[in-house]
């Protein structure tokens, strides 16, 4: 039972970091250039629009209370007028997210599969001139910057090769209807490939590591020493034994790559002009779009608040031993 | 060597401990090599860069040395669409990395240090303070928060860095907080105590340099971050203008439809000199790890 109390602490201590971070985005773009409107009207809004938007926001008010109008507003879902699409910030954060959620969800499902094979197998193959030689290699793709892996894809499989397009989410006048039909159609599908394909290498070694040295560990413990006395197959041993222990600890480590991979996002989905969330926000920040900015960042930033919290309960789920949560 | 470390005080020898160089490991050795070059290309990069890397370049025809392939007109990595010289640029985006990465690194360092030993040594309302403010900074997306301080603030390097460090104090000040909490019940310790040490003295005579090879290990850790970090602000236009480096070529090839003129001389080099730095950066630490915490050595 003291595991559930543990759980609720830990999502209060979820509400706490949020409310911060909510409180630092509040501060931080009244830190930008200009007066303190800027942040939610467009010098070329109508009259009316402006008077509504001073209003919701209360922008002629003290600080202290615009705050609190703020946060009454985020409660609400509430975030401003995008000045480029004119349009509500929310409507817009909420129809880019599907797309970055696809492309960061099959980029890691991937990384995993690809890490967790290859990191049992090297844990395995232990010494061998092949494991000498793979991790140096694993090392050098952590070291890779995203964007520059999706330059270099991007200039041989597309511009030399032809085999992809070069950017978007879809061909030019294409229409498949719902976004089902659009998500499952060839054409989305070969356009998504290689903004996956960077995101996956670079993605893969953080499961790969963690299989390899779990695997090293689980292998010395007892249970796999008995079941190498029993005579069971060195296959059976690895596989049935030793790579299930070792599994628990990775899955975990799933959701934090979630968040990490949405912040890697930002750059790769630039190069492959994928409209996200990531590519939304550098947009919106070199157009002094402030309120799509803020949406985007705050957008990004529950996701990856989130994604920590289920990693840590995941992780006192699987192994009881971790108390503290 | 170590009857010479014995006799220098506890904080001279743990800093030479840290220093102690892992040739055992040819990785590291490797590692080492590209330190050695990168730092002193960064040094001499004036001398070694034939031209200036901001300067429009023209042929013997007086037409512009636009797009030129490496080796045409003697350019040895050819020359960009605005006919700026590609080798020259590389020489000096070292210095741009080197700078953000020695003072990213040397920030993240210090400040997650100071946080880690005040945290785990005074314990109590200040550990409680100090973690939940390491918990905000677990919770703020790392890349877009650089973005937006970087395009609020003044486009600098400075700014960049500042941002980097306002976040990644967090894994170091966790870390060293751990450590200090295992060190602080040691004997030596409780025995300063008593003799009346005061805590300054506590703090800095015995804690701090037993855990100077952790922060020396996160700070190396954080270079790379912060190299990579900053390649990816400047590919995104929001990097130091009157700097040139490697993000900043980056940027300037796509930009310039680089990939689609398969000048691959222009966007691989800079990516190559990007992955060799940060690479190094990975292969020393490792290194490092084993000679540090050899029961890590796997």
């Amino acid at each position: 039972m003291f595991q559930l109390k543990a759980a609720v602490g830990r999502i209060l201590q979820l509400g706490l970091v949020l409310w911060a971070v909510v409180t630092i985005l509040f501060l931080m773009f009244r830190l930008m250039p200009g007066n303190p409107m800027a942040a939610y009207i467009d010098p070329t809004f109508t009259e009316e629009q402006q008077l509504a938007l001073m209003a919701q926001f209360g922008l002629d008010k003290p600080l202290w209370e615009q705050y609190f109008i703020y946060l009454a507003n985020l409660v609400q879902g509430e975030l401003g007028q995008s000045f480029r699409y004119r349009e509500p910030v929310a409507e817009r954060i909420l129809a880019l997210l599907p797309n970055t959620l696809i492309l960061t969800f099959t980029s890691l499902i991937i990384a995993y599969v690809f890490g967790v094979l290859a990191g049992a197998y090297l844990a395995w193959r232990r010494g061998s001139a092949v494991e000498q030689a793979a991790i140096p290699v694993v090392l050098t793709t952590r070291a890779m910057p995203e964007f520059w892996l999706g330059m270099v894809l991007l200039a041989i499989f597309s511009f030399w090769l032809g085999w992809f397009p070069a950017g978007g989410t879809r061909s030019a006048g294409t229409d498949h209807g719902n976004l089902l039909g659009l998500y499952t159609s060839a054409d989305f599908l070969s356009h998504l490939a290689l903004p996956a394909l960077t995101l996956a290498i670079y993605s893969q070694g953080l499961p790969l590591l963690l299989m390899r040295s779990n695997m090293l560990d689980v292998m010395k413990e007892d249970f796999v020493t008995m079941a190498r006395i029993k005579g069971l197959s060195n296959w059976t041993v690895v596989v049935r034994h030793a790579a299930r222990n070792a599994l628990l600890p990775v899955m975990t480590s799933f959701a934090i790559a979630v968040g990490y991979q949405l912040q890697g996002n930002v750059v790769v989905e630039s190069v492959f002009s994928w409209p996200g969330l990531g590519r939304e926000l550098v947009n919106a920040v070199s157009a002094s779009d402030y309120p799509l900015a803020q949406g985007a960042f705050l957008m990004i930033a529950i996701v990856v608040i989130l994604m920590n919290l289920i990693a840590d309960l995941l992780y006192a789920l699987l192994d009881p031993r971790v108390t503290h949560v | 060597m170590s009857e010479t470390v014995i006799a220098r005080p506890a904080l001279v020898s743990r800093l030479f401990g840290a220093l102690r160089l892992p040739i055992n490991d040819p990785f590291a050795v490797a590692g080492l090599v590209i330190y050695a070059v990168f730092v002193l290309t960064a040094i001499f990069a004036d001398q070694i860069a034939p031209y200036d890397p901001t300067e429009i370049l023209y042929t013997e025809e007086f037409d512009l040395a636009a797009d030129l392939r490496p080796g045409e007109q003697g350019f040895v990595l050819g020359t960009t669409s605005l006919g700026r010289d590609i080798f020259s640029q590389i020489v000096h985006g070292s210095r741009s990395a080197l700078l953000i990465g020695v003072t990213a690194a040397f920030m993240v360092a210090l400040i997650g240090s100071i946080v880690g030993l005040v945290s785990g040594y005074f314990g109590g309302w200040i550990d409680a303070l100090l973690m939940r403010l390491a918990d905000i900074a677990f919770g703020i997306p790392f890349l877009p928060f650089v973005i937006v301080l970087a395009a609020f603030l003044e486009p600098s390097i400075w700014n960049v860095v500042f941002a980097m460090a306002l976040v990644l104090w967090r894994d170091t000040g966790r870390v060293i907080r751990s450590q200090v909490l295992t060190l602080r019940s040691r004997g030596y310790v409780e025995a300063a105590r008593v003799a009346g040490s005061s805590n300054l003295k506590i703090i800095t005579r015995h804690i701090a340099p037993n855990i100077l090879p952790l922060s020396f290990l996160y700070g190396s850790i954080a270079i790379g971050w912060a190299i990579l970090t900053e390649a990816s602000i400047s590919f995104l236009g929001f990097g130091d203008p009157s700097q040139i480096s490697w993000g900043y070529m980056l940027q300037d090839a796509f930009a310039s439809q680089a990939l689609a003129k398969q000048a691959y001389y222009w966007f691989v080099p800079p990516g190559i000199c990007i992955i060799l730095v940060v690479s190094a950066g990975f292969f020393i630490t490792r290194g490092y790890e084993n000679i540090l915490f050899p029961k890590l050595g796997r």
